[in-house]
Order: structure tokens, then C-alpha cells, then sequence
């Protein structure tokens, strides 16, 4: 071996790197089946996405431009931390844009810009299991899975449509893939959830705590789970962008001052600054990336 | 321990192993689409397509069978050598090499438990030729529909009815490789 840094390329020792790899790979060739894998410890703690971070490093290669978005946002400490491990261990290039980066880490939300083939999608998940909050022992979750019994989850669906009119679940929200396995597609807003289906990269799943990686390869069918008479609707705030004018993005809500005012933007960073830089400007936007 | 087994490993295995797994990765996630990998010199009669899949997903703990034309003294120790992969019967396999006539009837290999059907073989296929005509392919991965000059259709519409059970299989050919995961339906044209 001709590394001769005090680490291995992209953190990893090659064992380590090899196992999740294979993980990886029956993951794909098994979409939205969990495949157990034997996390390691990572220089970061739990809740910085250690399963997306072993996932990525399983993956990087010499050649990758890696994106690190958290809640959309490249800029926040997690995200550049993040990049920064990456920067420093695999020597890669990193970029904002969504169209520049071969290898997106993300936690909580999928970019906006359409990804493309050759990009990867790797998801920090928290909790892999969807039935766990419906059942807290593995043994039988594993078991609902192979069975295809998958009755209790719309049942909870259903009650909340009972109590709350509509369906409350607005994160995490579920999808059957490819008519199989139910799958959690890690606490994305449910606005994001038609993007997981027939998406043109690869996206991958790691949970790190839970020891877990899944996988949807490109062009795979995931739909949301609903009821004939309540379909899945992929809500947002009903407001466009405040900086960049964007109809169709998924907003946060943002106190702008001590006075409780507030203002609606893109919670895509990389998207509200490259459409100000095009010149689309929200009331409340300047033409400055910086808003 | 025969001398050409010490040769032709990968010389910057972290890289090499890397930029070959994304092949394997977009191979397998992209059924009927041909990858170049590359990297390492395996002795013959393995493909380089082979030899690097090899060294970048076996090692000590993942029971190789080789089928009867690559079971090979030379071929033995290289993969010894290189990744301490045991060498196993078809039963234990979790990684098979060989051409198709070696690997059939392949219904012997592992396809997984109803509950961990991730427990299954990986098939690596040395073929004569690779090219994107024959059955036709679709499922997951797949836009629309894809060609794959497969070694024949029947064991791999038998392994689809298995699903999610059921082995992965890559093709291999010179540089190149393929994927076959258990999920693509596979129909003759
Ligand atoms: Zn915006």
C-alpha cells in the first residue's frame, strides 16, 4: 500500500470498507430490504450521521465532488464538518451545487435540482425500522417484513386520519418499494417523498446506531403509503419563497427579528442562492447569495 | 504455493478497491449496463473483471467456491494470497466463480432465509462474450427496458420467483462487467 497517512483513504480500514460494500450491494439488489451491518466507531458522535458517514466512505473514490447538506443547508456545523472529515481523509473535492457533486450526503432532505445518473444519494437515518414505533422488538418486526404484514401500519395511518381529519405524519413517512418491503425513508418531509421513486441516482440508507443499510437503486418504484378515499398528498407551507420566489420548493419558516416577524425560504440553500443568482428575486431577497 | 500468485494485487489497494467497488456499485444498481473495472493482473484463466471483483469483496470472511476451471492451483493460491478467502463447497459459498457451465445447476447456491435474505450468494460469471443484446431486462434499476447477452434465461427467471430471496449474479468478460441483481425479471426475446 502506498498510503502513507495516519489514516486510511475515505477514514475506513479496507476490511471495514469491504464489508459495508457488500452490504451495500445486497441492499440494492433487495430495495427497501434493511441489511444488517457491523457499524464501527466513527470520530463523531452518534447523532452526526456516523451510518451515512461509513455509507460515503464506503463509496468515495479519488475522482468524487462530494455535497454535504443538512436540512437542506451546506453551510450548518454538522454538513461541513462533515466534508471536512472527507476533505481531509479521501483528499476529494467538495461542492454546494447539486449538479456539480457525484456524491451527496444528506440528512432530512432530498436536494430540489433533479439528480442524474452517476450521482449518488447517501441518507443519514436516525431509525431504519418503520413498524418499530408499532412494535419495539426486532425479532417481530423482522418477521411483519418477511410476512408482508404491513396491516398495523395503515392502521396507525388510519387513526390518524380518524383524529386528525388527514393523515398527520409529515416526516418519515412510509413507502412500499417495488410492491415489497415498507420502508422508512429517514425523517425527510413527506413533500419529499414522490422524489424517491423512479430517481435517476442511486440512494443509499445508513443508520449507523441501528446498524443498518438499505438501498434504492435508480428507477425504483416507491410509493407512499395511503387509502383510496385519503391519497398521499406532498404538502408544504403555501407560500412561496420569500428570497427567491420559488413556488414549489419546500420552505422553513424563519423569525426574521425580535418582533415575531417572519419569512418563508427555501430550506435548499444551493437551490434559493443559484435561482437569485439567475435573477429570480422573492420580496424579501436580494440578488446576493447571501439574502 | 505457486509463484505467479504473489503477483498481480492491487498496488494501491484503498483507490484501486474504491474505484472498483463503484463499478461493482453502479453494475449491480443498473442491470444490463456495462462497467469498465480494472486495477489488478489475476492470473489466467480469470477475466481482470473477475480478479478485481474478487480482491474487492472477498477476504477471510466471505467462503469462495471455484467452479472446476478456475480450481486451479494457481488460481487457488492467488486468491489465498490476496484476500484469505476460504475455499468452500457450493453450499457454503457466498461468493461462486466460474463460467456458467461450471456454476450450473445454480439452484444449489445460498438464496438467503425468508427473514435475511441478504444471507445469499453472489455469482461472478466469467463469460466469453458481454454485450448489451439477448433477454430482455427490467425491474429495479432499469428506466425502461435493457438487454443483457445473458448465459441463458430459465435459472434466472426461476431465481426472480424466489424474490426477495433468491443469488446475485455479476458477468464478467475481459475488462468489463455487468449485473444481475436477484430482482430483475429476466424474459427471452
Ligand atoms: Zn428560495
Amino acid at each position: 500500500m502506498t498510503d502513507q497517512t495516519a489514516y486510511n483513504f475515505a477514514y475506513l480500514d479496507e476490511q471495514t470498507k469491504r464489508m459495508i460494500r457488500r452490504a451495500i450491494l445486497k441492499g440494492v439488489a433487495i430495495p427497501g430490504y434493511q441489511v444488517p451491518f457491523a457499524s464501527r466507531e466513527m470520530p463523531m458522535p452518534y447523532g452526526w450521521g456516523t451510518g451515512g458517514v461509513q455509507v460515503t466512505s464506503a463509496c468515495l473514490v479519488p475522482e468524487d465532488r462530494l455535497k454535504v447538506i443538512d436540512q437542506g443547508a451546506d453551510d450548518t456545523t454538522n454538513a461541513v464538518s462533515i466534508r471536512r472529515f472527507f476533505q481531509r481523509t479521501a483528499g476529494i473535492e467538495v461542492t454546494e451545487a447539486t449538479a456539480d457533486a457525484t456524491v451527496i450526503q444528506t440528512r432530512h432532505r432530498i436536494p430540489e435540482t433533479p439528480l442524474t445518473e452517476g450521482q449518488i444519494l447517501v441518507y443519514q437515518v436516525p431509525i431504519p425500522e418503520p413498524l418499530r414505533f408499532l412494535e419495539p422488538r426486532e425479532t417481530e418486526t423482522r418477521k411483519m417484513h418477511e410476512l408482508e404484514d404491513y396491516g398495523l401500519m395503515h392502521v396507525k395511518l388510519y387513526e390518524d386520519i380518524s383524529r386528525h381529519g388527514q393523515i398527520a405524519t409529515a416526516y418519515d413517512y412510509p413507502v412500499k418499494v417495488e410492491g415489497r418491503y415498507v420502508m422508512d425513508p429517514s425523517p425527510i418531509p413527506k413533500f419529499d417523498n414522490p422524489k424517491l421513486g423512479g430517481n435517476a441516482a442511486i440512494q443509499l440508507f445508513g443508520a449507523g446506531r441501528e446498524q443498518r443499510i438499505y438501498a434504492l437503486p435508480p428507477y425504483t418504484q416507491a410509493i407512499s403509503l395511503d387509502f383510496d378515499d385519503y391519497p398521499f398528498t406532498a404538502s408544504k407551507a403555501d407560500h412561496a419563497c420569500d428570497l427567491c420566489g420559488a413556488p414549489d420548493s419546500y420552505l422553513d419558516e424563519v423569525i426574521t427579528d425580535d418582533q415575531g416577524s417572519r419569512m418563508f425560504v427555501c430550506s435548499d440553500t444551493d437551490f434559493c442562492g443559484s435561482r437569485r443568482a439567475a435573477g429570480h428575486i422573492g420580496p424579501m431577497g436580494t440578488p446576493s447569495a447571501g439574502g | 504455493m505457486t509463484p505467479d500468485a504473489l503477483l498481480g494485487g492491487f498496488t494501491d489497494a484503498p483507490r484501486q478497491s474504491a474505484r472498483a467497488f463503484r463499478a461493482a456499485l453502479e453494475a449491480m444498481a443498473r442491470p444490463g449496463t456495462l462497467w469498465p473495472i480494472e486495477g489488478a493482473a489475476p492470473p489466467a484463466p480469470l477475466s481482470v473483471a473477475a480478479g478485481v471483483l474478487i480482491l474487492t469483496l472477498c477476504d477471510g470472511t466471505t467462503p469462495l467456491y471455484l467452479g472446476a476451471s478456475c480450481d486451479q492451483p494457481v488460481v487457488r493460491d492467488w486468491v489465498t494470497f490476496h484476500t484469505g478467502a476460504p475455499l468452500v463447497a457450493v453450499h457454503e459459498a457466498q461468493f461462486a466463480l466460474g463460467t456458467w457451465a461450471d456454476l450450473m445447476p445454480v439452484d444449489r447456491f445460498a438464496i438467503g432465509l425468508p427473514d435475511y435474505p441478504d444471507r445469499a450468494a453472489t455469482l461472478i460469471v466469467e463469460m466469453p462474450a458481454l454485450a448489451n443484446q439477448g433477454p430482455r431486462l427490467t425491474g429495479p434499476g432499469i428506466a425502461t427496458v435493457a438487454h443483457l447477452s445473458l448465459p441463458e434465461t430459465a435459472a434466472f427467471c426461476a431465481n426472480r420467483a424466489l424474490f426477495p430471496q433468491g443469488f446475485d449474479t455479476y458477468l464478467t468478460c475481459g475488462g468489463q462487467v455487468a449485473g444481475l441483481p436477484r430482482s430483475t425479471i429476466v424474459e427471452a426475446v
